[in-house]
């Protein structure tokens, strides 16, 4: 098992490559500004005859790098479709997971009024909370007619199916399981390479204990951080299929080595930031920045922040245990019953899902593209090695970042571990995750 | 209650044309035209009121005594399950905890430095009418701006303690709201900052109102400037410290803008309330029954506060 996960580390590393090109990104999840839901450019009045109309599109992409993504999709249907208006109804998130655009998606999904498509994570959080209750149509007739079953990976398309069917087409992935690390640092204390699993993590950590560093960047004022990083330990212990099993009932959130996980959660904290608790999420890159922190397990948004603040001293690798697995969060468009323009809904869905379509979105936004068939020239060295990843990798949900279960369980898995963070008692917290876990029904 | 306050003039005005000396029967039919026209002009708002808060309240309290705690409704009846589950969980009780940590502070920021500023401004000093303005200015700032600002200057890392630091005072430097222990405490001073000139001009109005011949009869009876505070102004200004208290509780209850905008509901619930987290039930995690069930007991505990605070208006009326 030991020497399996180095080898498969070693070819990631290969890979993957290290170096950094240009490209302009702001984080996926990252809290955006408060910006008022403006009209798209070029809103042409819609002209009658086939094809017109209108076609409304709510998204909580609203900062630099995704506006100027969600626009490139944008000048693609405008191009074909002349005559449609594209009503870019965005409104910013948020918290990390589109907050306020969620709770205007609610109201308007509750109240019959939907608009054509909506932003979306890949997941249950679009299955719990707006498929079973019955307010989605299914895709799989267009996944056929788009070929898209054999460009996407089938891992991913379980991933957005409910009973066999798909409910939304990714327009991009982001990869939650990175470790990124600071080389500077690294070389001061003198670790040669990532930690490949936790044991080496904790090898490296004491190392750099010894020269007064922290070894992992931890950012818990609120809830969420430290539950990311718990879904990459959980992940290490229990392998891609135990992880899995987590969430339909295969495998019990008692289970020992969900204690293990916690365990090895507990003794990470003690090598953490010793702030910990009054970091912000947003803040958490300056760590890293700063030369304060020398590791952090994050996502691959937080590529296109450092490049953007002007930092390249740092490297990556897959968090420690998750090498060959690959832990995703897709966003994706679906098509709501009721949707005015359902044609114009459909034409855009395709678009979402066509390689021209994510060639031009995902280089700007710093994600990679769902299907496995990209123009790999148009993105950058990291993304290269996500990209060849993606295709050759396990593919898990993320549960911070709502594919893995629905959203009540999200914030209960994010508030049990900010209890984790803050009181370090595995066993209370265990009892607790079971508890979640029941209430979300997984065993069903 | 001040749409009723017309109706006894309406009453004087009327009554000489009515026979005097006029009973309750003998004016019944005049009585009852008022009353119609009351009635009328009252229905509108009476109509909203019963439809749009008391019918939602209604409303409301029966959602936490049904099962829907996942997106599609489910109104199968389940008594008091959504409220025992409530009573025993952890982040309920640290909540009840917490809104006593935020209300006796921010209660006793508010009344004392509200009655000290309008006893200040009350000695007619010069350029009163400037003060005035600029303590009730903030609170004409919304809590969210307020909540923004104040993270701003008490993020540990920045802020106020970088000022500390400057001036040789890192003995004070603190965690601020992202303390676990005090977080709480630390977020009632934004929300006193606010609410303190509200409450000055609510005592300063009063203070105006007292005349001057009572303070000169306590000089003429000996009585210093303390003891003239202490055992007539104060009691005097007993209702208006009444209606303060209210009016703060009232605002501990429901804080939630300011907690949503400084930092949610904290490292480990340190600043959590029970308006934030039954936002997060209802919007967040799609349990709409238990957000009921929450909602529904914040209105009792207001009424607590509220239902007494009516007793005590009605009895001035009569």
């Amino acid at each position: 098992m030991e020497s399996k996960r180095t080898l498969n580390r070693r070819q990631m590393l290969k890979l993957l490559g290290f170096g950094a090109a240009e490209v302009a990104v702001l984080a996926a999840c990252g809290g955006a500004p408060a910006q008022q839901a403006q009209p798209a450019g070029g809103g042409q009045p819609a002209a009658s005859g086939g094809g017109g109309g209108k076609l409304e599109i709510f998204s909580w992409w609203t900062s630099g790098g995704e506006v100027e993504a969600l626009n490139a999709l944008y000048d693609i249907y405008k191009k074909k479709y002349p005559n449609v208006e594209i009503v870019n109804a965005a409104l910013a998130g948020g918290a990390g997971a589109g907050g306020n655009m969620k709770a205007v998606l609610k109201t308007r999904m509750l109240g019959n009024d939907p608009p054509d498509s909506f932003q979306v994570h890949l997941g249950h959080e679009l299955i719990d909370s707006h498929v079973t209750p019955g307010r989605m149509e299914p895709l799989d007739e267009l996944y056929g007619s788009e070929n898209w079953n054999n460009v996407f990976p089938k891992q991913l398309i379980d991933i957005a199916s409910y009973q066999g069917k798909p409910y939304s087409v990714p327009v991009n992935i982001h990869r939650s399981n990175v470790l990124w690390y600071h080389k500077g640092l690294f070389s001061q204390a003198g670790v040669d390479k990532p930690p490949a699993d936790w044991n080496e993590f904790f090898a490296a950590a004491d190392k750099l204990k010894g020269k007064n560093i922290a070894a992992l960047a931890i950012a818990e004022n609120g809830p969420g951080f430290t539950g990311h990083v718990f879904e990459n330990i959980l992940l290490a212990s229990l392998g891609p299929d135990g992880y899995r099993g987590l969430f339909s009932g295969k495998t019990k959130w008692d289970d020992a080595k969900v204690t293990e996980a916690l365990n090895t959660l507990k003794k990470a904290l003690d090598y953490a930031n010793p702030n910990y608790l009054s970091v912000s999420w947003g803040d958490v890159n300056d760590l890293i920045i700063a030369g304060k922190v020398a590791m952090m397990i994050m996502g691959d948004w937080t590529h296109g922040l450092l490049k953007s603040k002007k930092f390249s001293d740092y490297g990556w690798a897959p968090a420690p245990g998750t090498a060959g697995v690959f832990m995703a969060l897709a966003d994706s468009f679906g098509l709501p019953k009721g949707a005015k323009d359902r044609d114009n809904v459909m034409n855009w869905l395709k678009i979402c899902g066509s390689k021209e379509g994510q060639d031009a979105f995902n280089p700007l936004k710093g994600s990679i593209p769902a299907r496995t068939d990209a123009d790999l020239s148009k993105y950058d060295d990291y993304q290269k090695g996500a990209i060849n990843d993606f295709k050759s990798n396990q593919i898990t949900p993320s549960i911070v970042h709502g594919a893995a279960a629905k959203e009540s369980f999200m914030t209960d898995f994010a508030n049990v571990l900010n209890i984790m963070a803050t009181k370090k008692n595995a066993d209370e917290v265990q009892t607790k995750l079971v508890q979640a876990a029941t209430d979300a029904n997984f065993a069903a | 209650m001040q749409t009723l306050q017309p109706k006894p003039t309406a009453k004087e005005e009327h009554a000489p044309a009515a026979a005097p000396p006029y009973t309750t029967r003998r004016l019944a039919p005049q009585l009852r035209g008022d009353m119609a026209i009351a009635v009328l002009v009252l229905s509108p708002s009476i109509i909203a009121v019963a439809l749009f808060i008391y019918s939602f309240i209604g409303w409301t309290f029966y959602i936490s005594t049904v099962n829907w705690n996942d997106v599609l409704p489910d109104y199968t009846f389940v008594g008091l399950r959504n409220w025992l589950r409530l009573f025993r969980d952890e982040r309920f009780q640290t909540d009840l905890r917490n809104l006593v940590f935020y209300a006796v502070p921010f209660m006793a920021q508010c009344i004392v430095g509200g009655f000290l500023l309008a006893a200040l401004l009350d000695q007619h000093i010069k350029g009163e009418a400037l003060f005035r303005t600029v303590f009730i200015f903030p609170f004409a700032v919304s809590g969210i701006v307020t909540g923004v600002a104040w993270r701003w200057l008490m993020q540990p890392e920045t802020g106020i303690n970088l000022l500390f630091d400057a001036v040789g005072l890192g003995f004070l430097k603190s965690q601020w709201y992202a303390s676990p222990d005090y977080g709480m405490f630390a977020v009632t001073i934004p929300a006193a900052w606010q609410m303190t000139g509200y409450i000055m001009a609510l005592y300063l109005a009063s203070l105006r109102g007292i005349p001057i011949e009572v303070r000169e009869a306590a000089h003429l009876d000996g009585c210093g400037t303390f003891a003239l505070y202490r055992h007539v102004i104060i009691p005097l200004l007993a209702p208006v410290t009444f209606t303060a208290v209210v009016l703060t509780g009232m605002n501990a209850i429901r804080v939630f803008d300011l907690v949503a905008a400084m930092g949610g509901s904290g490292a480990a619930y340190a600043t959590d309330t029970l308006a934030f987290y039954m936002f997060q039930m209802t919007f967040q995690s799609n349990r709409f029954s238990l957000g009921a069930a929450l909602a529904a007991f914040m209105i009792i505990l207001s009424a607590f506060l509220v239902v007494p605070y009516l007793r005590s208006i009605r009895h001035e009326v009569e």
